[in-house]
């Protein structure tokens, strides 16, 4: 199992370093509060926030998504950590792997405290097992294709520019489907009701997690 | 030599694609005349998802054996497929006008070929923001890859997202003999085409390798 022990290795190095610099989380929700005060804005109070409320939490989780995977690797890259890595005997999938499940550690953090406030600023039950199970699912579609695209992005000119052009597109049935899930959950209907959005929830991480994991070494070769 | 042959087999079967269209082919009863756009969208969006599948199995091919060639294989077919989804997007939308009364709808065909152009988009970007063009290659074929394994999962969500355009009626004998003859020559002609478009950007970027390798000769002396 030395695969995992480095690859955790590397996620342990990214939640300690998280921890003492408190650089993503911090910023990240501070983003994620804004974006939903915002919504309120754009919104005002006279529409059915039932109806809205699936659309408005996963664009403020995809944008949150976004700008957490970005920093994952240009702070690698600003402290020269990145040649490091390459150097050391960890694997390239293993490094794939450590940075993956660093990104969803942080991205779990800002949906478990996002998602209270959400639930308290508009008054909606999400914090239910479906919305919990799709808000998991569809994380790891996120940082599955993220973490890969920001290893991308990190190596180029326009580098922030980079990772949303990328990653938008590719996330998309990602979007459709928890956004679907979450407003047939939030009208209270079945697991039965929602079973077809989390198959697609389901292959497209099985997909990227398996594609990513083996092209990932042909972006960070120098 | 292969160049001029494909003009010559594009520009025929263009100009009897157009014949067949506008001369031969019988009106379609219910949608009227612009169902003729029908005969040039189709191979139009077919074509484009060829180029698509080329430039996944050339990526896969660069990623694997590294030459150059196959890189510029997958650039070429990404520009054709590019322009080819831009025109199939747009005689979508001036068919739709009147027979959908909308522009555009966000139906899954419609919506996939526009997630398909964004990334495509994406594709041809991300190759000028690399510093080397070695690693613009590099990040280019892993786009090519990741973006067409995302087709289908795109298409399957939005399909059960929600559905109006209608199914292909091709192979189900919903088109009447003149009808499909039309069609069959209209495919052909833009394959052509397509394959055509594909060689003279394919020499053109192997001409720009040339020059540039020249230029280095020359500077280094």
């Amino acid at each position: 199992m030395t695969f995992w022990r480095k690859a955790l290795a590397i996620t342990w190095k990214d939640v300690l370093s998280e921890f003492r610099a408190r650089e993503i989380i911090t910023s990240v929700l501070v983003f994620t509060i804004l974006v939903i005060v915002i919504f309120n804005f754009a919104f005002g109070e006279t529409v059915d926030m039932v109806a809205v409320a699936p659309g408005m939490l996963w664009v403020t989780f995809t944008f949150a998504g976004v700008l957490s995977l970005n920093r994952s690797f240009i702070l690698e890259k600003e402290g020269g950590c990145f040649e490091g890595l390459l150097v050391s005997p960890a694997s390239r999938e293993a490094i794939y792997t450590g940075k993956m499940l660093a990104s969803f550690v942080f991205l779990l953090v800002i949906e478990v405290i996002a998602l209270p406030i959400f639930a308290f600023l508009f008054n909606l039950a999400v914090l239910t097992p479906q919305i919990i199970v799709i808000t998991l699912m569809a994380t790891v579609g996120f940082v599955a294709c993220g973490t890969l695209f920001s290893a991308l992005a990190t190596n180029t000119r326009a580098r922030e520019l980079v990772l949303p052009i990328l990653f938008l597109p590719v996330v998309v049935p990602v979007i459709i489907s928890a956004v679907n899930a979450s407003a047939i959950a939030l009208s209270g209907q079945s697991w039965g009701d929602m079973a077809g959005w989390l198959e697609i929830l389901g292959a497209f991480d099985v997909v990227f997690l398996t594609v990513a994991y083996l092209v990932f070494e042909y972006i960070i070769e120098e | 030599m292969v160049s001029k042959i494909l003009l010559a087999v594009s520009a025929v079967l263009i100009i009897a694609s157009l014949a067949l269209i506008f001369v031969y082919v019988p009106t379609e009863k219910t949608m009227g005349v612009v169902q003729r756009i029908f005969y040039w969208h189709v191979p139009l969006a077919w074509n484009s998802f060829l180029a698509f599948f080329i430039v996944f199995i050339s990526s896969i091919a660069y990623l694997w054996k590294r030459s150059p060639k196959w890189d510029i294989l997958a650039n070429a077919s990404a520009e054709v497929g590019v322009v080819f989804t831009t025109l199939f997007l747009i005689s979508g939308s001036v068919w739709a006008k009147p027979v959908w009364g909308v522009w555009w709808t966000w139906e899954p065909r419609l919506t996939t070929a526009l997630v398909l152009w964004l990334v495509y988009i994406a594709y041809l970007l991300v190759r000028s923001y690399a510093s080397s063009s070695e690693r613009g290659a590099r990040f280019a074929a892993v786009v090519g890859i990741v973006g067409f394994l995302d087709v289908p999962i795109v298409f399957l969500s939005i399909t059960l997202w929600r559905t109006q355009h209608p199914s292909p009626v091709i192979f189900t004998g919903g088109l009447v003999p003149a009808m499909l003859l039309t069609l069959i020559v209209s495919i052909f002609a833009f394959t052509a085409l397509y394959g055509l478009l594909l060689v003279q950007r394919v020499a053109f970027r192997k001409d720009e390798a040339d020059l540039k390798r020249m230029k280095r000769l020359v500077e280094s002396d």
